[in-house]
């Protein structure tokens, strides 16, 4: 029986269907033909689109790292959320718009997995809660029909690997627990350094050679369908290409552990560019039999969150 | 001429305006944080005495990775809701915005080398942070305002090299405002030492949870408190860097050091109106006023 005393007849699809890594700032949206490398970006939403069609998941789940949350995790949870929307940098590239669909019921369910493994959580239900920039550019392009219903996670300040990997777990608590088949929407940057002059966009490219190899390396095991191996390269990404605004660069973390901790899975990167100096890509992956399969890894499995023990305090 | 006539440290915790329950905000509370509110009614009866056109503040809530960027449309009416804590802040703000002031110090700081840009998206969302530290000086927002963001060099470089933009921009605010016919009060918008804890009593104005994170960042407070009070600015942007990095400073915003810089770096004392916590990160209501420096804290 599930939070809302709902019990879905077929739970044996349940689970995630598919993952999706997207960029979350605006320029694909707002001005897609600005050139040629945001029409390629924009272009690569549309094939994850097209991806979604065909595989046709019964719910969304965006985890953005543009939402930042201090107190445990926040989970979209307004029915039809609507507003207008204007970044607070790109501001001048014009307003987005929204009416999202989201599934409450859902919302809550995550809500009460995440506090079953220990975590703290809340459901978000407010008219006119700031809705971040990434997860509108991700829902406009990806599902700007609302054909799915979706729910939006906030990304913890706070949360390291344990947190990040534990609350992934909750989440795919919550879409088996409802006997849905989810498709999962991370919204992330790669390498993260933005330009912090004005930059046309046909001079736009990633801010150095180095994050550009970087976001390649990134690119190249993905491409082969090695999440987990790419979640385990999490620390060392953070402090190659990520300006530390953050603990850690936790999203492949959270995707993985949400998604499965393996390297079994069909990767297709759609596109590849930059957005204002930061690495943005479109990728996809696909649970599948085949794939590079488990290895050993250096970071431990996690089940249940028990806090942080004071260390930070 | 236009002068600043005074300045202060103004934080921004949405509880401190949760827990005064003014009739546009949406949620109610039984009471809370009264040190730090308290703090505030007695820095609006020190600006009673104060001449003043326009409030000019510094967030650390519009954060913006390329350049300062200067509210630049005459007039805002929307909804505030707090991204971290919706529970406690859901604030209806209509403002003005002295947009010409605005301009001026855009194009002062823009002169000193800084990358900037106005603000022009009539749907734009004012930054609660703003919006807090307005509203706490100035509740039924009867003067235009100047808000300025927070452009992050301490993420994308390192603090110095914040200071070094801060303090720039300090200088060329208080340019702008003397080319300008204004009398101009600064807010620095910012806490002190910014460790939060991460969980809320079911209360959330349950004052027996609300306490300083640890000893150390307490230490950190007074410390930095007591240099402001004994006119040692100068000494507080050099000690600047350490204090960002071991208190968690919200000082990385460079809203403190952009203040000290635009008020002259006074050698006169500040006056602390109040010192609190709020959800474990330490606040502090301070003022300078220029007219009366030299005077005995």
């Amino acid at each position: 029986m599930t939070a809302d005393g709902t019990d879905r007849a077929d739970r044996a699809e349940a689970g995630f269907v598919a993952g999706l890594i997207v960029p979350g700032l605006p320029h694909p949206l707002l001005c897609p033909d600005a050139c040629e490398g945001y029409r390629a970006i924009a272009d690569g939403f549309a094939e994850a689109r097209a991806l979604l069609e065909r595989i046709d998941p019964d719910l969304l789940v965006v985890y953005s790292t543009m939402w930042p949350s201090i107190i445990g995790h926040q989970v979209q949870a307004r029915p039809e959320p609507e507003w207008v929307h204007v970044d607070e940098l790109f501001h001048h590239l014009g307003s987005m718009p929204y009416r999202f669909r989201i599934d409450a019921p859902f919302a809550h369910e995550v809500v009460h997995s995440a506090e079953a493994r220990g975590l703290k959580a809340r459901a978000i239900d407010y008219h006119g809660f700031p809705i971040d920039t990434g997860s509108v550019v991700a829902l406009r392009l990806l599902n700007g029909d609302n054909r799915w219903p979706a729910t939006i996670l906030s990304s913890n300040v706070y949360a390291d690997r344990a947190e990040t990997v534990v609350f992934g777990k909750a989440v795919g608590d919550a879409v088996r627990t409802q006997g849905r088949r989810a498709a999962v929407i991370m919204v992330s940057t790669l390498s993260n350094r933005l330009f912090t002059d004005w930059v046309a966009p046909a001079d736009d490219r990633v801010h150095s050679l180095k994050d550009d190899e970087w976001n390649r390396k990134i690119l190249e095991f993905l491409g082969q369908g090695r999440l987990e191996d790419t979640a385990q390269l999490s620390r060392e990404v953070h402090r190659q290409i990520r300006v530390p605004k953050v603990v850690n660069f936790k999203p492949m973390w959270w995707l993985s552990s949400a998604l499965g901790a393996h390297n079994d899975y069909q990767g297709t990167v759609h596109a590849y560019g930059a957005l204002h100096g930061t690495g943005a890509a479109v990728v996809s992956l696909v649970p599948s039999d085949g794939g590079i399969g488990l290895k050993e890894f250096d970071e431990d499995d996690v089940e249940v969150f028990r806090g942080d023990r004071e260390v930070l305090a | 001429m236009g002068r600043i006539v005074y300045g202060a440290l103004a934080p921004h915790p949405p509880h401190l305006v949760y827990a005064e329950n003014p009739p546009n905000n949406e949620p109610e509370a039984e009471c809370g944080w009264e040190t730090l509110r308290w703090g505030y009614e007695r820095l609006r009866k020190a600006l009673e005495g104060v001449d003043y056109d326009t409030i000019v503040v510094l967030s650390p809530h519009w954060q913006t990775y390329v350049g300062t960027h200067f509210l630049g449309v005459p007039h805002f009416r929307s909804l505030s809701v707090d991204p971290i804590f919706p529970n406690l802040f859901r604030y209806h703000y209509e403002l003005d915005v002295d947009v010409p002031l605005a301009e001026a110090m855009c194009a002062a700081a823009n002169e000193a080398g800084l990358v900037t840009q106005m603000m022009r998206n009539p749907d734009f969302r004012v930054d609660y942070g703003t919006i807090v530290s307005c509203h706490l000086t100035d509740p039924t927002w009867s003067k235009p305002i100047v808000s300025i963001s927070s452009q992050r060099s301490a993420a994308y470089y390192s603090i110095e090299v914040m200071q070094e933009q801060m303090v720039a921009l300090g200088r060329a605010t208080a340019e702008a405002i003397a080319a300008s016919d204004r009398n101009v009060v600064l807010l620095a918008s910012e806490s002190l030492s910014h460790r939060h804890f991460v969980a809320e009593p079911d209360v959330p104005e349950d004052m027996s949870a609300e306490h300083i994170t640890n000893h150390h960042q307490y230490l950190w407070d007074m410390k930095l408190i007591d240099m402001l009070r004994t006119g040692r600015s100068q000494a507080v942007i050099d000690l600047m860097p350490e204090f960002t990095e071991q208190a968690v400073s919200e000082s990385d915003s460079g809203a403190l050091t952009w203040l000290l810089a635009a008020l002259g770096v006074p050698d006169y004392p500040a006056e602390l109106f109040g010192y609190g916590t709020v959800i474990g990160t330490g606040n502090a209501v301070m003022g300078w006023n220029p007219a009366q420096a030299g005077g005995a804290p």
